[in-house]
């Protein structure tokens, strides 16, 4: 693909296949690339894409309105939740699907909590520190029950999160006792809205919050070499003195955190929930972020960074798809031969290839340019 | 110790799974409207020393969560088909029509007296039926159709979308705008309610210079996804001043984008808003003027159908195969409160 070319940082003479090979092998390549493409697309086809204005909203606060604002925005949950998934994959070596149904349960029962049990309230009937709290801990909960059947149940990933992804929307209806409760104080949509005065919608200060402790997490815990060893070889790590079963537990109750915080952010968004359709389909797309971050999906060595990139890459290409008025039924086709690009791309036998390559003389550099 | 530790959180966690389960059939529909406060309780096999005057029923729907207006009219089911109105009911929900089909067979097997139906699509059916009718099981279609000859099941109580669809279109063309941009968003591609309110627009927008869609796009019942259209609209630039979602929760999913961007919508606004179903809130909306104009899609079937079968039971066939479900468009000009205590469900 055309990828060299596209890299700004290319240098021009003698160093050229030393630095590019570096380049093109960094794991962050790929989605990086990837995201400079869509961002090369659209400024092409329609600089007015990148046009942020300052708008009035319908409360007299100022706010910020345009594509890149809306692909931040619309991307936190994706971006959180792709977090969890990279350590779960890593831990694992599988994948969660149940966290479009987990959001849901977490999403319920902050709504139940808050609109006390009623089906439309006007007022908070508890502190929403309080609410969010609980369904963090639910959310924990039933991330410790799927990494429990991973962990010391040996059960594949897919298949023990497979309970949970078909009967979790059923005990998210189950919790408001099937209605769809409905919370009307402002003051609850500020984490999916604005705040006021504010004018970067809440969702990416959420987003930057998270990335931020994770970050911190990564740096100063041995949260990511253990995580990593455990994944490469759990029987080594063992005998090294960690507890394999531990971690695996523990990495997925951060995916459960993680579909907390997603969930609350998608409820506060609306104030109000749809058991079978929010957040559908997510999990494909969680997962979909952890691969294109250069993420091995058998687990072992991974970068969070990539996973981030990954899940701003396909909103991006969501809201760019929006943009140009493609059918939302055929979203996922295109979706789907990005990610045939990408994954193909991104295979250790084309990369082999990809580098042989860039060994030989120019004239095939130019050929793959 | 871990281990043993490990070992009763999963199994705790597994009895509250089994328990929700059977919490979930148990306690879902309590909460409804009038007398049922008896559920249907243990419902799955018609009891074989049943009192004689129990009429036996299978009702198959679809997933009450989909939407407001299936818990309504999942509920209202649930509520009417007790044994102190007279019936052993069994109840089956799914939006899986394979799964539906499957259950309806065992319901035709379990020579219910009546098979009530509610199908997920429109086809695949004909064994079903047949099986019915050599075992002496009457069918009668609530809610939806599907395609099959008329002399296979003995009524249907439905809603006439393609007469919702035309309704609210002549609303539309009834404010008198001098040009239509319409953004419409579409519900579940294929299903029975968007094809009939799809079909009258696309028909207008067609015969009508004035008329155009800014886009069309499935939302697929989602509000999430309503938003998201919407706002990348707004984001370029693009003028529009009528917003045609087919379903209530859609209809709210693009406000909040109008809101975000501080256009002004409803009674007054810039920008006109038309939802569809039945959902109080909604009407609130409406009520208020955020909203101008709701088409009423009557989930209540449940009355009409136990009216046919009480008929069908006494020797009575219906006077007519096919009944509409009573339905109209709702302005905000016009909505009063006591249509929302009304219909609102």
């Amino acid at each position: 693909m055309t990828t060299p070319v596209k890299d700004p940082k290319a240098p021009v003479q003698k160093p050229r296949e030393g630095l590019l090979k570096r380049l093109t092998r960094h794991q962050l390549f790929i989605p990086l690339a990837a995201l400079a493409l869509l961002v090369l697309f659209n400024l092409i086809a329609d600089p007015s894409f990148f046009m942020v204005t300052m708008k009035e909203n319908s409360l007299g606060n100022p706010v910020l309105s345009g594509n890149i604002i809306s692909v931040l925005d619309n991307a936190s949950e994706l971006v959180i939740l792709a977090i969890g998934m990279t350590l779960v994959t890593a831990s694992s070596g599988g994948q969660d699907i149940s966290v479009g149904a987990a959001m849901a349960i977490a999403g319920s029962v902050i709504l139940r909590l808050v609109c006390g049990g009623q089906v439309s309230a006007d007022t908070m009937a508890m502190p929403l520190i309080l609410a969010v709290l609980a369904g963090v801990v639910v959310s924990a909960l039933f991330g410790a029950f799927n990494g429990a059947l991973v962990a010391y149940f040996k059960i594949q990933p897919m298949v023990a999160t497979l309970i949970l992804f078909t009967a979790g929307r059923s005990i998210a209806a189950w919790i408001n006792n099937n209605q769809l409760p409905i919370m009307n104080d402002l003051s609850f949509k500020y984490a999916g809205t604005f705040l006021p005065g504010i004018p970067v919608p809440t969702p990416i200060f959420i987003t930057a919050a998270v990335i931020l402790f994770f970050w911190l997490a990564l740096k100063f815990t041995n949260l990511g070499l253990y995580t990593q060893s455990v994944g490469i070889n759990a029987s080594s790590s063992r005998l090294n003195g960690l507890d394999p079963k531990l971690i695996k537990l523990l990495t997925y109750v951060i995916l459960g955190v993680c579909v907390a915080i997603a969930g609350f952010v998608r409820v506060s968004r609306s104030g109000s929930i749809n058991y079978s359709r929010i957040a559908e389909n997510i999990e494909m797309d969680a997962i979909l972020a952890v691969a294109l971050g250069g993420n091995a999906l058998g687990g072992g060595k991974f970068n969070i960074y990539g996973s981030i990139v990954g899940a701003y890459v396909i909103q991006f290409l969501t809201t760019t798809l929006y943009k140009y008025e493609v059918p939302s039924t055929a979203l996922p086709a295109y979706k789907a031969v990005v990610v045939i690009l990408l994954v193909v791309l991104s295979a250790p036998v084309v990369q082999e290839k990809l580098a042989n390559l860039k060994r030989a003389p120019v004239k095939a550099a130019k050929e793959v340019s | 110790m871990k281990k043993v530790l490990c070992l009763l959180l999963a199994l705790s966690m597994v009895l509250a799974l089994v328990a929700c389960g059977n919490d979930n059939k148990q306690n879902d529909y309590t909460k409804q409207p009038d007398n049922s406060q008896q559920t249907p309780g243990d419902t799955q096999q018609p009891d074989n020393n049943k009192p004689a005057e129990l009429i036996t029923v299978g009702v198959i729907n679809n997933d009450p969560n989909e939407s407001g207006y299936r818990t309504a009219n999942d509920a209202a089911m649930r509520a009417m088909f007790t044994e102190e109105n007279g019936y052993k009911a069994t109840f089956y929900n799914n939006n899986d029509a394979a799964q539906q089909i499957a259950e309806a067979q065992q319901m035709v097997q379990n020579e219910v007296d009546f098979l009530l139906l509610s199908p997920a699509s429109t086809t695949g059916w004909d064994t079903v039926l047949k099986d019915a009718q050599a075992a002496g099981t009457q069918v009668i279609l609530f809610d939806r159709m599907l395609e099959a000859d008329e002399s296979m099941y003995v009524a249907a109580v439905v809603s006439d979308m393609p007469a919702e669809g035309k309704t609210a279109v002549d609303w539309l063309a009834a404010q008198g705008l001098s040009e239509y941009n319409i953004i419409h968003i579409q519900g579940h591609m294929g299903s029975d309610a968007q094809l009939g309110r799809t079909g009258a627009l696309d028909e207008k927008v067609a015969a009508e210079a004035s008329w155009n869609y800014v886009t069309q796009q499935t939302a697929d019942w989602d509000e999430a996804t309503a938003r998201t259209i919407v706002q990348s609209v707004i984001d370029s630039g693009k003028p529009f001043n009528v917003i045609y979602a087919e379903n209530n929760g859609m209809a709210r999913g693009a406000v909040a984008a109008l809101d975000a961007a501080g256009i002004t919508h409803g009674k007054d606004g810039d920008v006109i808003v038309m939802g569809f179903d039945s959902d109080k809130w909604a009407f609130e909306a409406v009520l208020e003027g955020s909203w101008n104009y709701m088409g009423l899609c009557n989930p209540l079937q449940a009355e009409t159908v136990d009216q046919i079968i009480k008929d069908l039971v006494a020797g009575n066939a219906p006077a007519q195969k096919i009944i509409y479900t009573p339905e109209q468009g709702f302005d905000c000009n016009t909505l009063t409160q006591a249509d929302v205590d009304t219909y609102g469900t």
